[in-house]
């Protein structure tokens, strides 16, 4: 059986940071990715990464931005943490081969973002995600003797031995479908966020919930999960992103009378709010009846403004998108869009070095909540999340397995799996298709726990969401063979998904008042003296997702109203 | 809404038969993309087709495929404008050419693309001392680097490279534009060891036959092609490289050939590669010798039609003063202190950019039948 000192599960920018970070503390490691890992869905962040590495700036406003950003949800030592360490690792990225824009002076370049008060953002023209994520790929190949890669292997389950730690995965190779069951002294989950439950979406196909969901079902408790970010600026058509970087660079949003409405909504930070404030804005006046296009469902984005030149340089792979997508030509004229699904700030709670309460098992990034982003997470801080946790989970968990022993993962969980597999292949055809129930999940998802919300449409998310969870047990798969099924991975990933989205819904129930993303037309004010917590939800050993709550860490900042 | 045929080339090497190609008609706004219309079908009808896919966006680079014949992104294609190039208004989709195909549209990466990847030392190698902020460069190599750094790894250039087809073992177009990714990084300390090894491998970039056929497949304007130009270019003339293979000498030969001749002269090319522009050096043993080992890309340029027997073997004429006008891009060009290099990803197609640099070549040189521009 295949042994590590660390197993990362999920080789996005927080999994490959990772597995850097282990194996340069001397570690034996492996990473494992259900696709390649240049696929990961990192690659689609477009805009940037933040950090105070102008000599003008200073980490401590970079974190009162996040603080604020948060709506005082975020713990405040983690939040410490990341600014500080962020400028470090922007120049580690740097010096390990990212091609970050320069300014005439041949420095890093920055750029505005949403709820930043000064320029903070570094990038490379809007691929900042894929410009990392490759960088990264590169040193994958550089330290091939040294990290093992397990690529296009899909994790089915986390191993938890009986005292309650986290020893090893059960994995299937997607070529073969061959079970394997590999032991692991630690094990670091970095497999992304879920917003597959949504439709739509700026999140790909791959982001199903995997890791969150196993983490759950082994025990861990989950943070933060009514915390649903909605972009202001995703495609009305498709649900594709239009980075905020386009209002970095000076773009205008306008209704269908051609107003700058953000006036009333933010009048100092206008478009460049942060996301929750801009998002709801748009909301109100597409309710209010000033939305744009054939249903007026919509709000223009005018990037016109922008100096051509620039936009073709810094923005060019909006300016594909616009063209092979939505076919406008962001350069001569205005493009509709709306907010839209795009991050889960919540997830698998874990303390400022990754680890989760379960001993030997640790998360970063999307997957994790620790939580930097409390009820709305800032543009361009997620990248900085995945890299400053990911590399912090990776030192921890390596310098863990110094001196313990190999711990041997027993197999009686590959044996529940291959059960599990070869059930969802004898399913007669009577069920419901997977992809029917997923679309479901999707579009009710989006109706009731978007940008506003309230008890009764949430309370009838629930129920639609555990009729779903039924109807998936006899979903049909047409594939029966074993290489390459994405069919039966599409039924696990369901299972995952509808795991996800109940404790989404039984959070954003819990939350009685208005915080960040979660804003609820019943109670639509802050309620710090109630609610200035987090609510945690676990499992328990019960059927329904147990709820309990967790102080916000405070260091310097008191909560205060929110203006921007 | 329309309706559109797609017609998929299925594998299942479990089932022990030939590859097979299976229909299925699906329903969808004319400009959703051909992986929408395969995951329609996916979902709707036969869960079991084998097709990656990720992002949606064109980010991810996991759906490469042939869509009618031509490699690309599925989900870069629109539905309309792929049943428009077909000749029945049937999508034909296939897996990729030049790897192995694992099942349906999934095709072995690993085995091809990956592995050449790796071949060229894919990762800065820092020149030192590394400094404790950023390394200062000039703005516009970052930029520049970028268009290959653009790359997302999908293969669609390797798919139908016609090196690649002959030549198993040719780097090529991916890697060697990933090559130029560091090459053009003024942060490498390795330009030089880098562009030897490359120049000196059979198989490097000497071994490209300028079919342009990367650049048409790729979805993300890396234009490979011309980054394996900028690599000879570098090599030959800044770090003056001789190759074993002769290649930056057969390059010129390219060059002066049109500059005397106004078009190329397939015929001369190789004794010209040889000999330089020297008559005696077209002897040279060795030149025989590469032309038989050069015999199946020549038989494949000629099977295509890329070269006819007749027109390789006679030089061809063009009009005096449009010779003229080539020999004065010529003079233009190599009275420049500085050379420029194209950068597609800064420029792209926008005409109004009036740094671009064609324009200013077009400009300087005068248009054929100006009386002036015949002297020379
Ligand atoms: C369109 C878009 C643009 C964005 N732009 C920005 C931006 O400009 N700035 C910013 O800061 N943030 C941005 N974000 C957010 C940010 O990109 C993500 O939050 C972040 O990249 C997540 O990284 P990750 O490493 O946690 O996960 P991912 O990159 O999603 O990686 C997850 C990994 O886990 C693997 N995995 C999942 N499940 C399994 C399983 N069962 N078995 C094995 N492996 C598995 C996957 O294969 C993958 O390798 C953007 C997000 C989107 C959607
Ligand atoms: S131009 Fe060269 S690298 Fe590109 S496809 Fe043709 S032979 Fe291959
Ligand atoms: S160069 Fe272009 S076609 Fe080739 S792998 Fe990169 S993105 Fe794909
Ligand atoms: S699905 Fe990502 S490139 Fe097509």
């Amino acid at each position: 059986m295949p042994a590590y000192d660390v197993l990362i599960i999920g080789a996005g920018l927080a999994g490959q940071r990772a597995a850097l970070a282990a194996a340069q503390k001397g570690a034996s490691v492996a990473i494992m990715s259900k696709v390649h890992p240049v696929r990961s869905h990192s690659v689609a962040a477009a805009g940037g990464i933040n950090a105070a590495v102008n000599p003008a700036d200073d980490w401590r406003s970079h974190a009162y931005d996040t603080v604020k950003g948060s709506d005082f949800l975020g713990d405040q030592d983690a939040i410490e943490i990341m600014c500080r360490e962020a400028p470090l690792e922007v120049m580690h990225l740097e010096h390990i081969g990212v091609t970050f824009h320069r300014n005439e002076k041949g420095e890093i370049d920055l750029r505005a973002f949403g709820g930043a008060s000064m320029k903070r953002t570094a990038y490379v023209a809007d691929i900042t995600g894929q410009a990392l994520l490759h960088v990264l790929y590169e040193q994958m190949m550089k330290f091939h003797e040294v990290i093992d890669r397990y690529e296009e292997w899909f994790v089915t389950s986390l191993v938890i031995d009986d005292n309650g730690h986290c020893v090893g995965v059960v994995s299937r190779d997607i070529r073969d479908g061959k079970l394997q069951t590999f032991s692991a002294k630690s094990v670091i989950l970095a497999s992304g966020g879920a917003g597959q439950c949504f439709k739509p979406t700026t999140n790909a196909l791959i982001c199903t919930g995997d890791g969150i969901a196993q983490a759950y079902k082994a025990g861990a408790p989950l943070m933060d999960m009514e915390m649903i970010q909605y972009h202001p600026t995703t495609l009305a058509e498709n649900g594709f992103l239009i980075t905020e970087g386009a209002r970095g660079e000076g773009a205008h949003l306008l209704n269908s009378k051609g107003e700058r409405f953000m006036e009333k909504y933010a009048p100092n930070k206008m478009e460049l709010a942060s996301r929750d404030v801009v998002s709801r804005a748009e909301q109100t006046e597409i309710l209010e009846g000033r939305g744009v296009g054939p249903e007026g469902s919509g709000i223009w984005l005018d990037i016109t403004v922008v100096p051509k030149r620039r936009t073709l340089e810094a923005l060019r792979e909006i300016v594909n998108i616009g063209k092979d997508f939505a076919g406008v030509d962001i350069t001569r004229e205005p493009i509709m869009i709306q907010p839209g699904m795009h991050y889960i700030m919540g997830g698998v709670k874990t303390d400022v070095n990754g680890a989760t309460p379960i001993p030997g098992l640790y998360a970063a990034g999307e997957v994790a909540c620790v939580s930097v982003h409390g009820g709305n997470r800032l543009g361009a801080n997620s990248l900085l999340d995945t890299l400053i946790f990911g590399r912090r989970s990776g030192e921890h968990a390596a310098e863990r397995a110094v001196g313990m022993p190999m711990p041997t993962a027993s197999l009686d969980a590959q044996r529940r799996d291959e059960e599990q597999t070869a059930e969802i292949l004898s399913r007669p055809k009577t069920g419901r298709r997977v992809s029917e129930i997923k679309e479901e999940l999707g579009t009710t998802m989006n109706r009731y726990v978007a940008v506003f919300r309230e008890e009764a449409g949430l309370q009838t998310a629930h129920e639609i969401v555990r009729r779903l969870k039924e109807e998936a047990k006899t979903a049909y798969v047409d594939d029966k063979g074993t290489v390459f099924n994405q069919d039966v991975l599409g039924a696990i990933e369901l299972d995952y998904m509808l795991t996800c989205a109940e404790a989404i819904v039984v959070a954003a129930i819990e939350r009685k008042e208005s915080r960040g993303a979660q804003f609820r037309t019943d109670y639509p004010e802050r309620n710090d003296a109630e609610w200035l917590k987090h609510i945690d939800v676990s499992r328990n050993g019960a059927e329904t997702p147990h709820l309990s709550y967790s102080p916000v860490t405070i260091t310097q900042w008191q909560p205060e109203e929110r203006k921007y | 809404m329309a309706e559109f045929t797609l017609k998929i080339r299925r594998y299942d090497p479990q089932s022990g038969e030939a590859p097979y190609w299976d229909e299925h008609t699906i329903e969808l706004e004319p400009h959703r993309s051909v992986l929408e219309g395969l995951l329609q079908a996916k979902a709707k009808t036969d869960g079991s087709i084998g097709v990656r896919c990720s992002c949606r966006a064109a980010i991810c680079g996991s759906c490469g495929v042939r869509i009618n014949g031509q490699p690309g992104l599925a989900c870069h294609t629109h539905l309309d404008a792929a049943a428009a190039r077909s000749e029945d208004g049937v999508i034909t989709v296939e897996p990729m050419g030049n790897m192995p195909v694992i099942r349906d549209l999934i095709v072995d990466m690993d085995a091809v693309h990956w592995k050449k990847i790796q071949r060229v030392t894919p990762w800065l190698i820092n020149k030192t001392p590394i400094p404790e902020r950023e390394y200062i460069v000039p703005r516009e190599s970052m930029v520049d680097v970028t268009q290959t750094a653009a790359c997302i790894q999908c293969g669609a250039c390797v798919s139908d490279c016609l090196t690649m087809e002959v030549d198993p073992l040719f780097v090529g177009p991916a890697a060697l534009a990933k090559a130029y990714r560091f090459v053009g990084d003024p942060r490498d300390a390795e330009h030089e060891s880098r562009l030897k090894d490359l120049s000196e491998d059979p198989h490097g970039i000497y071994d490209c036959t300028h079919c342009f056929k990367c650049i048409e497949a790729c979805p993300k304007g890396v234009a490979p092609m011309n980054q394996i130009m900028r690599l000879r270019r570098i090599a030959g003339s800044d770090h003056h490289i001789v190759d074993r293979n002769n290649g930056h000498r057969h390059e010129a030969a390219f060059g002066t050939l049109v500059k005397d001749h106004g078009l190329l002269w397939e015929a001369e090319l190789l004794p010209r590669s040889y000999g330089g522009d020297s008559w005696f050096g077209k002897f040279a043993p060795a030149a025989g010798l590469e032309l038989v080992a050069s015999l199946p890309a020549i038989t494949k340029a000629l099977l295509r039609g890329k070269v006819t027997p007749m027109g390789a073997l006679k030089p061809h004429k063009i009009p005096k003063e449009d010779l003229a006008a080539v020999q004065r891009i010529y003079d233009v060009i190599e009275s420049r202190d500085e050379r420029i290099e194209l950068n597609l990803y800064i420029t792209g197609t926008d005409a109004e950019n009036a740094e671009n640099p064609v324009e200013t070549v077009a400009a300087a040189a005068p248009s054929a039948g100006d009386e002036e521009g015949l002297t020379r």
